[in-house]
């Protein structure tokens, strides 16, 4: 593991040369910041139920869709392509330290730019002159239950986009099967969900499976403060796993 | 100068190796060899005859289907991190990130290659100087090199960590004679330190630099050894250019009386009147003498030059190709 901080030095100031990592940025910001305005003006238009951080993180599936597989698509797609891998696996590197780095530093960037939508409220504040105070804006549950969400759940989605780079020589097709994975991912549970099972009782219970792996859930009860085990024991096994499968595929097709 | 020592431990060993790609495409095919420590070996083969496989297995990126390969005692199937410490190795591609500039990309992989800390500076440094890089592309982005300064690159990386064993797949693959000169003379400088194995095309190189030889084709190895050992074998007898104002009759009897088994391989008429034979005289031993005695006592024959044609390793290599295709396709009908 001792080779782990230059390889992430390295893959970072790669992914920083990258013009798809400022693309991701640019997009993920104006997107993100197009929501919160939008669900600014209509919790000042009519009463919510949920508050408008509550709302926010209720749509972070739209950027997590194209900013993680425009953050993840070139780590290896991009080595392959060139055949710098086949020389960094000359050196006494293992296959998974390049694939820890690689994932630790599309997380790292992945973490970033969402911390970067922390300074919304204060933003806001600013633009209306003091009549609308950030802390208002920000209820501390909220905020460290879908900020701790967001973190935990990065783990898998960037670990998946990992993978599908390993996958590939091509950026694109990185990006569509990574866009694929994730959507099923966070949709597909509630998609199972809808099935309908009947009235038998045995199948009824099967209908708990779903519920477990329902990313929304897990999202409302971050955001209502509820610190569950299940869901990190989820995220980060399943990332672990990916990374395993990544480590497997970096070794076989070299 | 060529190094020879019989006494030197085995730097690479290899045994029965066979690589098939598919269920019947073997591109190595019971190859076996050996490598000394400090020795500089050519790698040759035509296009297609399973080179770069067999580095690439060596270098531990391609798992061989059977057989062993070892590097300085160490199994390259599982030993592979023992193997990554102790070579070397540059690809036919040569594949450099554009992005980083020559002296931080060197201090990335010395850092990757475990050098120690407090010598990286001063080795990236030596190597820059070694490699010509220091004065012009030090600072330079990879991106913006020409072909000669990222073939040098590939080869500064590849000795920065003074590994055991350098492995360069076509080193001088696309340089100008001069800068051909320049690798030749960085080659020759590891001469004795380091184990090199070098596949290439440039057989003149190949002939200047190594010490010894090893052709395959087809996948299967066809001779190894020192250019002089294969040019006895694949070429036994001597050639002789003469020129001279006769007919080849003449020229052929007078000189069969120096040896029976005399014959012209070729003629060609000179523009100012002469005719050059090449001569083939199947005798390892120099009969340069009794031919000039024979040819210069006969007036008739008019003679202006002899020259000894000495085989070079083109030579060698055609005719040890050559032999293997004519043996691949005597055994192929029988194997129908």
């Amino acid at each position: 593991m001792k080779h782990i901080p230059t390889l992430f030095i390295q893959e970072l100031r790669s992914q920083l040369y990258a013009p798809a990592t400022y693309a991701a940025g640019v997009l993920f910001l104006v997107l993100m910041g197009a929501i919160y305005v939008l669900l600014l003006t209509s919790s000042a238009q009519m009463p919510q139920e949920a508050t408008p951080a509550e709302e926010f993180f209720q749509l972070f599936f739209i950027p997590v869709w194209f900013m993680v597989p425009m953050l993840t698509m070139r780590s290896f797609a991009e080595e392959r392509r060139l055949g710098t891998l086949e020389t960094l696996l000359t050196t006494p590197v293992t296959s998974f330290e390049i694939v820890v780095s690689k994932f630790l530093a599309a997380y790292f960037l992945y973490i970033c730019l969402w911390s970067l939508t922390l300074l919304f409220p204060y933003v806001v504040s600013t633009v209306s002159g003091g009549i609308v105070i950030a802390g208002q804006l920000n209820s501390p549950s909220t905020l460290i239950g879908g900020y701790t969400f967001i973190a935990v759940s990065g783990l898998l989605y960037t670990a998946t986009g990992i993978f599908t780079s390993s996958l590939t020589r091509s950026q694109l097709i990185s990006a569509m099967l990574s866009f694929c994975l994730l959507f099923i991912f966070i949709t597909g549970a509630k998609m199972i969900a809808l099935i309908p099972l009947g009235q038998n009782p045995e199948l009824v219970s099967l209908t708990n499976v779903p519920e477990y792996l329902r990313t929304f859930q897990h999202l409302e009860d971050f955001s209502r403060g509820i610190l569950d085990t299940r869901p990190f024991f989820f995220y980060t096994s399943n990332a672990f796993l990916m990374l395993g499968l990544t480590t497997l595929v970096v070794r076989r097709k070299h | 100068m060529p190094h020879q020592d019989k006494n030197l431990p085995l730097a690479i060993e290899v045994q029965h190796l066979t690589r098939t790609f598919g269920s019947s495409v073997k591109a190595v095919n019971d190859v076996s060899f050996s490598v000394k420590q400090g020795e500089i070996v050519g790698f040759l083969g035509p296009n297609g005859a399973g080179k770069s496989t067999t580095l690439r297995i060596l270098a531990g990126l391609l798992p061989a289907t059977s057989g062993r390969a070892s590097i300085m005692g160490f199994c390259v199937a599982t030993e592979n991190g023992e193997i990554k410490r102790r070579i070397g190795y540059m690809p036919e591609t040569n594949p450099l990130p554009d992005d980083m500039t020559v002296e931080e990309y060197l201090r990335y992989r010395a850092c990757l290659k475990e050098l120690p800390r407090w010598t990286r500076r001063s080795r990236v440094q030596t190597v820059m100087e070694m490699c010509d890089l220091q004065h012009k592309a030090r600072k330079k982005l990879i991106g913006t090199l020409s072909k000669g300064f990222r073939q040098r690159v590939g080869i500064a990386d590849a000795i920065i960590a003074q590994p055991d064993v350098v492995i360069m797949d076509e080193p001088t693959i696309g340089l100008d004679p001069h800068q051909v000169i320049g690798i030749r003379q960085l080659i020759d400088s590891m001469r004795g330190r380091m184990t090199v194995i070098i596949s290439s095309h440039i057989l003149s190189e190949i002939e200047l630099s190594c010490d010894s030889v090893i052709i395959i084709n087809h996948g299967r190895l066809v001779a190894q050894g020192s250019p002089q050992k294969l040019r006895q074998k694949f070429l036994p007898a001597r050639r002789y250019y003469v020129d001279c104002k006769t007919n080849a009759d003449t020229i052929l009897s007078a000189l069969q009386t120096v040896h029976t088994e005399t014959r012209i391989v070729r003629s060609n008429d000179t523009f100012d009147g002469f005719t050059r034979y090449e001569i083939e005289i199947p005798n390892e031993a120099m009969l340069g003498e009794e031919i000039v005695h024979e040819l210069v006592n006969k007036r008739h024959i008019h003679l202006r030059e002899i020259t000894c044609k000495k085989p070079c390793l083109e030579d060698v290599f055609l005719a040890a190709t050559r032999q293997s295709w004519r043996e691949t396709t005597e055994i192929l009908p029988t194997k129908k």
